[in-house]
């Protein structure tokens, strides 16, 4: 109780114009900050992935199961900032066992054990079967076992079982890319079904999220394998290279111009909540929305793609010029999806007034907390590296 | 055979409810075994006979509050936080009254120190004020509530007496019902970590009793009744007064409906 | 099915002997962690209804306080406090008449709990009374004049201010402050102790803002003077003009 007082007392003076008293208090801080980002980050690299299986775009086979190690890591780590958020998260297995079928976190159950089990987990599985077997039979040790047990203990590498392998996996591609659209795009049904805010309540909120979702984890997998790759000591493949920040620069294109067209048709209608959304937008949101989310996450990145593409540069500069502009795009989306939680609930439901976000550092929902819910995931994908090498010399051919 | 039954219920229950949000129970219904659909289905159980003699399914409530007889002393804020025991800290309110002065040029304030626990004081400056009045707010127990739309375990639900109640020992904290909420009559509480509102004081009224904050109001400006029986102060109230609900655009369908309710109230 | 299931490739009989065991797993632990009487009224712990109802109760309710106070309560009933419950301003009972030797309820003596409802607010309704605290005998305390269970004034309030402040208000900074109220006011005196039953009387006609302002008498000079015909005949004037701020 002491510690609530300490924190909410200095916000009272912060606040602008009139709040409800209820609404000193802001309930989703940077922790669901992160979920959005995280799962955005899943369903990019996951659809990036689909590429190469269905679409057979033969360029970006180097990063395929990279980009599938890539979703599994973050997928794995996505639940962690929604668990730590909550006021009971011991009491969070109820979202499973008596789910409220008419509230979209409660599908959240459903839609990540969906997508982990049925889609990531069984596509990197059938991916990976034969290799799996071929190591175990390699090895010595705990390796040994270890991928012994991921294959499950499955032993046949014969033509029609590979075969089979990789039929399973472009059926579950195919399954798969609806479902990680359904992934992100709840998240964004999340947000955007909430009626009561209209700074959320918007129906291109699913669409949006899905397509900063695909930027962002494209942007994801085109640092990974910009920096994994020398560490390997391996040369670059420009090829491969160059048509991730092209299938970068078209969906930003995408992206942009559904957000956009959010921000036109809200100036637009120009309902009753513009006056005090303006307000919030051109004051305590300017710098996360308009400079960093949308000049330096967006127009920049995307002039600098462009500029890469349109002329001859020598392939030094346009490395330099694509990892600079992954990493702009990183801050965008983070600063997409923190103007999209935390700039939503700055402004009071009475439409009169606005209120302050004040970050912890210590606590479940401080600053600590999240920094390490967003190394996690580069860890776990270390191991992954490490027990399912997803190079190409790695591979397997059956002897 | 499915969308039959979904359709012919539709018709029966008289609510002005969507297809797809009845397609999506009728399917998970299918889907989850053991679910028991809609919650709002009234049910003749004696699992409402919740006080001696208290049939939860012969009632349904709801509140009046007339504006021009509210004197803004915040009596029922103060009484509604003893008899909830609600922290008594200026950002945690069941209930709470709004003071609203309006200018000859249109601007508008609007202030709430302290939810009006502590009354409110006589304005110093000299501004041209034409309207000015209290409004006295609270959950407004929606007959379509979107808190109990969202909530993900079932933590809180409404009774066929039409409140919308919390089980705090089955609430999660995840506070997206204080999202939904349009009102702001949610809060987290600091100690319990679950969420909290406005019960229409249940304990009390399962026991024939008023809400303490109608029983405290010393100008009888908070009415609180039956909707569905003829003999019932609500129901006079509804027929002498034009009514206004809050943010009726939502299509929330409050249970708490103002009288000489002022346009510029949110 | 037998022959079915041999038919499966090597791979898929692992996995779906892996999706077998969770699914039994689950099927298993979800009965024994949902609460038994979860659903059964509706999509919630139906044992909710008995947790909420079973909270305590504090404030007792203005009858019970009739069964050992009876003079107090009808001195109150037949007084302008007859719709304030007792416990507004003596706090919660629901103890006291448990224990009523020990848990003694609260009487509030000072001046600082009387205006929290009778402090002059202009966002307060007009007629409700009402006093500036500052000048309303600013050292006595409330209880020496007024009886809080019978709060009639000891005296007919002197002027109209005493309830009408925000009126007086405006009034005093208005070209009508040397005007009395009752110039334009018919208050009967049952108006003074009962203001809601007996309202005083308004003036009907454009006449009668013209026995000043559309006058030919030398002794109004210097008021303001208008063509009553002429001047917006189709409204009686105070559509336009506030009379306490014309």
């Amino acid at each position: 109780m002491e510690d609530i007082v300490q924190h909410l007392t200095p916000l009272l003076k912060e606040v602008s114009g009139y709040i409800f008293p209820n609404e000193i208090e802001l309930h989703w801080g940077l922790l669901i900050v992160l979920y959005p980002y995280l799962t955005g980050l899943v369903a990019g690299a996951f659809i990036l992935a689909s590429l190469v299986k269905v679409f057979n775009v033969k360029e970006l086979q180097p990063t395929y199961r990279m980009s599938l190690l890539t979703a599994l890591a973050f997928l794995i780590v996505a639940p962690l900032p929604l668990l730590g958020h909550l006021g009971h998260p011991e009491k969070s297995y109820e979202i499973f066992l008596t789910p409220n079928t008419s509230s979209a976190m409660a599908m959240f159950g459903f839609v990540y054990a969906w997508y982990l089990m049925a889609v990531l987990l069984l596509e990197i599985w059938f991916d990976y079967r034969k290799d799996l077997i071929m190591w175990s039979r390699k090895e010595k040790g705990l390796m040994k076992w270890i991928h012994k047990l991921l294959s499950l203990f499955s032993s046949d590498v014969s033509e029609k079982a590979i075969r089979f392998d990789k039929k399973s996996v472009r059926v579950i591609t195919i399954i798969g890319i609806p479902s990680a659209f359904l992934l992100h795009g709840y998240v964004g049904f999340i947000f955007g079904s909430v009626k009561a805010n209209p700074f959320w309540s918007s129906v291109l909120m699913p669409i949006v999220f899905l397509f900063s979702a695909i930027v962002s984890g494209i942007a994801l997998v085109l640092l990974i394998y910009m920096i994994v790759t020398p560490m390997r000591r391996k040369p670059i493949d420009m090829l491969c290279l160059n048509k991730l920040a092209s299938y970068l620069f078209y969906v930003m294109i995408i992206d942009f111009s559904l957000e956009t067209l959010d921000f036109i048709h809200r100036v637009y209608e120009s309902e009753e909540s513009i006056h005090i959304i303006s307000e919030l937008v051109s004051g305590k949101l300017f710098v996360s929305l308009v400079v960093i989310q949308v000049l330096i996450g967006m127009l920049i990145p995307l002039g600098s793609i462009a500029a890469a593409k349109i002329f001859k540069l020598p392939d030094e500069l346009k490395k330099l010029i694509y990892f600079v502009a992954a990493i702009l795009v990183q801050m965008g989306i983070f600063s997409t999806r923190w103007n999209v939680v935390i700039g939503g609930q700055l402004f009071s439901k009475s439409f009169r007034g606005l209120t302050t976000y004040k970050m912890t550092f210590f606590g479940l929902e401080g600053f600590l907390v999240s920094f390490i819910i967003l190394i996690m995931p580069i860890v776990i994908l270390y191991i992954l590296f490490k027990l399912l090498p997803p190079w190409d010399e790695a591979r397997q051919q059956v002897t | 055979m499915n969308i039959l039954k979904i359709l012919n219920f539709t018709n029966q229950s008289q609510k002005r409810r969507s297809f797809v949000k009845m397609f999506l129970l009728s399917v998970a219904a299918i889907a989850i075994p053991g679910r028991s659909g809609s919650q709002e289905k009234p049910k003749k159980k004696s699992g409402w006979l919740l006080a001696d003699g208290y049939d939860a399914t012969e009632h349904l409530w709801g509140m009046g509050v007339n504006i021009n007889d509210c004197i803004g002393c915040g009596r029922c804020v103060a009484a509604c936080k003893e008899e909830n025991n609600v922290p008594r800290l200026p950002f945690f309110f069941r209930t709470w009254v709004e003071r609203y002065e309006i200018e000859a040029n249109g601007r508008v304030s609007v202030s709430s120190p302290n939810g009006g626990y502590d009354s409110f004081k006589p304005e110093l400056s000299d501004k041209q004020t034409i309207r000015s009045f209290f409004v006295p707010k609270l959950c407004n127990h929606c007959d379509n509530p979107p808190c109990v739309q969202v909530c993900p375990v079932g933590a809180t639900f409404k009774t066929v007496d039409g409140v919308i109640l919390v089980d705090s020992d089955y609430c999660i904290g995840c506070r997206y019902c204080i999202q939904a909420c349009p009102y702001g009559a949610r809060f987290l509480h600091p100690v319990t970590r679950t969420a909290e509102k406005c019960t229409f004081c249940y304990h009390r009224i399962t026991k024939g009793m008023s809400p303490a904050c109608v029983e405290n109001c010393p100008t009888q400006a908070r009415i609180f009744g039956e909707l569905k029986k003829g003999a019932s102060p609500l129901v006079r109230f509804k027929r002498m007064h034009n009514i206004n609900v809050l943010k009726p655009n939502l299509n929330t369908e409050p249970k708490v409906y103002y009288a000489n309710l002022d346009m510029e109230v949110s | 099915m037998i022959s079915y299931w041999k038919k499966i490739p090597e791979q898929a009989k692992r996995l779906v002997v892996l999706a077998a065991i969770l699914l039994a797993v689950f099927l298993v632990v979800r009965p024994q962690l949902v609460p038994p009487d979860f659903g059964e009224l509706g999509h919630f712990r139906a044992s909710a209804l008995q947790d909420i109802v079973a909270q305590p109760i504090r404030y007792a309710g203005h009858e019970v306080c009739t069964d050992c106070h009876e003079e107090v309560a009808e001195k109150k009933g037949n007084s302008y406090h007859r719709n304030v419950a007792c416990e507004v301003c003596h706090g919660p009972a629901a103890v006291h008449i448990e224990e009523e030797e020990t848990d003694m309820l609260r009487i509030p003596r000072g001046r600082d709990f009387c205006i929290v409802c009778h402090e002059y607010l202009s966002s307060r309704p007009t007629g409700f009374p009402q006093i500036v605290s500052e000048s309303h005998n600013p050292m006595k305390s409330c209880i020496t004049c007024h009886n809080p269970h019978d709060p009639t004034p000891p005296e007919k309030p002197k002027d109209c201010a005493g309830c009408h402040a925000s009126i007086a208000r405006s009034k005093m900074v208005s070209h009508h402050v040397y005007v009395p109220c009752v110039r334009c006011h018919d208050a009967p005196d049952e108006h003074f102790t009962n203001p809601r039953m007996y309202h005083p009387t308004k003036p009907t006609k454009r006449e009668f803002c013209g026995g000043c302002h559309a006058s030919d008498d030398p002794s109004v000079a210097g008021i303001p003077q208008v063509d009553i015909d002429s001047h917006g005949e189709r409204y009686v004037c105070w559509q336009c003009h506030y009379p306490h701020l014309p």
